[in-house]
């Protein structure tokens, strides 16, 4: 009983820290300009296609590809915003609108492209050291690519936390401050937008190798993870990367309750179910600014 | 005294009476049924997403769930069909009625909540529902349900031989979701609605009950697009979580009405003549084995018209008019 209790609550752990940082990279774009991006599962979903293909191609470990995967993310996430999201801010007409449907369309696009590329099969990445291992602690299985996977997060969310005390993490925060006067010292908002971008894209790019190590890989793969990772940023409250983490870490928790107690198909009935209810006693989730 | 609204607002009751006649002739040369069938689809969809226009567009609360207040329409709908022998006239009203009474169980804890906040809830509560049906055996679980043909009449609204009685019963829906907007832009309530939607404190300072005026979008709303789910139902005659419950669809019901311009009266049928041929067409044409290059044009299709045209593509039609009057 008492493994069977562990079991759940560490499985619950492991599936959070990945469900906080696919959240974390969603949360630092929306809190420094007020931009959902709705391609956000897809960028997970393009990382995971990145190192199945270069692990196909280079033969390398996929754990070992995880900077030139985050490296190319970043490129991306700052191509995103140049191409498209600097443009969608300066719409003037129904811009809340704009940005929903820019980041939609961009999200069905990358789905598009996936399935024009890869078709439509499950693929699963079987060549990393740590495939098939498990860490045992008495009765308590833990799968090794989870284990690394949950590792990498809380490096990445001390990475996240590192950057904010540099330089760039400041003029980040001062522009999430105030758009207009960071422009008064000297801050070139239109490149901390685009650098934002990279970060938030290399962020969800990181979640998403370490997740290929132990999940299938798809074109619809990434729709289901950003249903998690909105839920995620509005229960923790959006901007807040704190709440991030502790939203996920609730919600990896919740779904690996309700998968053990009810019953493996409802297991996200139970996440949700919980985001409602906090939600209604805190409608800026638990850490927003209100 | 006929002032500058009221001219504008029988004119626009004019063309809309032009269209229906023009709509109602539509098909009669057309028999292909592939043809047919597109334009049922694409004034289905336009009537959907008038329906989503009023709590979309004109009061401004961006619903991404609404195949919720669809799929409650058609389980409403057809069980009552399938299990009680009711005749779907009646039963598309009791679906609208439940798909009402749903939206404002859903509204009354949501529209506490601003912006983006309020979508996402909308997306979670839609998802809910659609992971629920997929388990609930009674309602047919995951493999749906089948609405058995019992001939051929307006009374079991099925038909089989000709598409054309088809057209005439999406058509009185277009009509219906359109009167509808007409009626209520022009109301008290519409112009509580476009000032929900522009400014809610200024909209409070100048009395307007904002939560009221939000839960009335939210009932009309979320009625006329139970009574859209009814109708779909009845016209395929099968019904199952994925086709009339996923998110994909919320989005479908939505993006018509922001292509062809949010908070307007021709914005959703203008949308819905662009975007439903388009993504039928490329579908059919590109997309069979699920290629996916019609899901890369449908999301090009989307990011342009977004980024080109904010105000949607009614605009372009709007200042053709407006050059054509000076």
């Amino acid at each position: 009983m008492l493994e069977t209790i562990a079991q759940v609550v560490l499985s619950g752990l492991l599936m959070g820290l990945i469900y906080a940082l696919v959240a974390a990279g969603l949360s630092l774009i929306f809190g420094l300009m007020d931009v959902v991006n709705f391609a956000h599962g897809e960028l997970m979903m393009v990382a995971m296609y990145a190192v199945f293909t270069l692990w196909q191609v280079s033969g390398l470990d996929p754990f070992m590809l995880l900077p030139v995967v985050a490296a190319l993310l970043f490129g991306l996430g700052i191509a995103i915003y140049r191409l498209l999201i600097a443009r969608a801010l300066s719409v003037r007409f129904n811009k809340g609108m704009v940005q929903i449907f820019v980041t939609f369309g961009l999200a069905i696009f990358i789905r598009g492209f996936a399935q024009f590329v890869y078709g439509g099969e499950f693929r699963s990445i079987t060549g990393t050291v740590l495939a098939n291992r498990t860490a045992s602690l008495g009765d308590v299985y833990l799968p090794l690519p989870q284990l690394a996977a949950a590792f990498v997060c809380l490096c990445a969310f001390a990475g996240l936390l590192a950057i904010s005390r540099t330089e760039f993490g400041r003029a980040l925060e001062a522009t999430r401050e105030d758009r207009e006067a960071v422009a008064l010292i000297g801050i070139d908002r239109d490149r901390i937008f685009a650098l934002g971008w990279g970060l938030g894209a290399a962020t969800v790019g990181v979640a998403g190798v370490m997740l290929a190590g132990f999940y299938y890989v798809s074109p619809n793969v990434g729709a289901n993870f950003a249903l998690i990772a909105y839920v995620t940023v509005a229960l923790g409250g959006f901007g807040s990367m704190l709440g991030a983490l502790a939203a996920g870490l609730l919600i990896g928790e919740v779904e690996a309750i309700t998968a053990a107690v009810l019953e493996p198909s409802l297991k996200q009935v139970g996440m949700f179910a919980i985001y409602l209810a906090v939600l209604m006693f805190r409608p800026r989730g638990l850490f927003g600014k209100i | 005294m006929a002032n500058a609204i009221t001219i504008r607002r029988r004119r626009e009751l004019l063309i809309g009476a032009i269209l229906l006649a023009v709509l109602a002739v539509l098909p009669l040369p057309l028999h292909d049924v592939y043809t047919r069938n597109l334009i049922i689809i694409t004034l289905l969809f336009a009537g959907l997403a008038q329906a989503w226009n009023i709590l979309g567009g004109y009061c401004g609360q961006i619903s991404l769930g609404h195949s919720l207040y669809f799929g409650i329409g058609c389980y409403v709908s057809t069980l009552m069909f399938v299990n009680g022998h009711i005749p779907p006239p009646i039963g598309m009203i009791a679906g609208g009625l439940a798909a009402a009474a749903v939206a404002l169980l859903v509204g009354w804890p949501c529209f506490r909540l601003s912006g983006h906040y309020y979508a996402i809830a909308t997306v979670v509560i839609q998802e809910i529902a659609y992971l629920l049906a997929l388990n609930w055996d009674w309602i047919g679980g995951a493999s749906g349900v089948y609405i058995p043909f019992r001939g051929e009449s307006w009374l079991n609204l099925q038909f089989r031989t000709d598409k054309l009685p088809w057209h005439y019963v999406v058509l009185a829906f277009v009509a219906l979701t359109w009167l509808t907007a007409w009626t209520l832009e022009g109301s008290r309530i519409g112009f509580a609605w476009r000032a929900v939607k522009d400014d809610v404190i200024a909209a409070r300072s100048l009395g307007v009950r904002i939560f009221p005026s939000k839960m009335a979008a939210a009932g009309v709303s979320g009625f006329l697009t139970g009574v859209g789910g009814a109708i779909f139902a009845q016209y395929v005659g099968y019904i199952d979580p994925d086709s009339i419950l996923s998110g994909p669809l919320a989005i479908l019901i939505a993006l018509p009405a922001v292509l062809g311009g949010v908070g307007t009266l021709w914005g959703p049928l203008i949308g819905a003549a662009v975007l439903i041929p388009l993504k039928e067409l490329s579908s059919s044409y590109l997309g069979s084995s699920g290629s996916g290059f019609d899901l890369m044009l449908y999301g090009l299709l989307i990011m342009a018209v977004a980024l080109l045209r904010p105000q949607g593509l009614g605009s372009l039609l709007k200042r053709g008019a407006d050059a054509g009057a000076a």
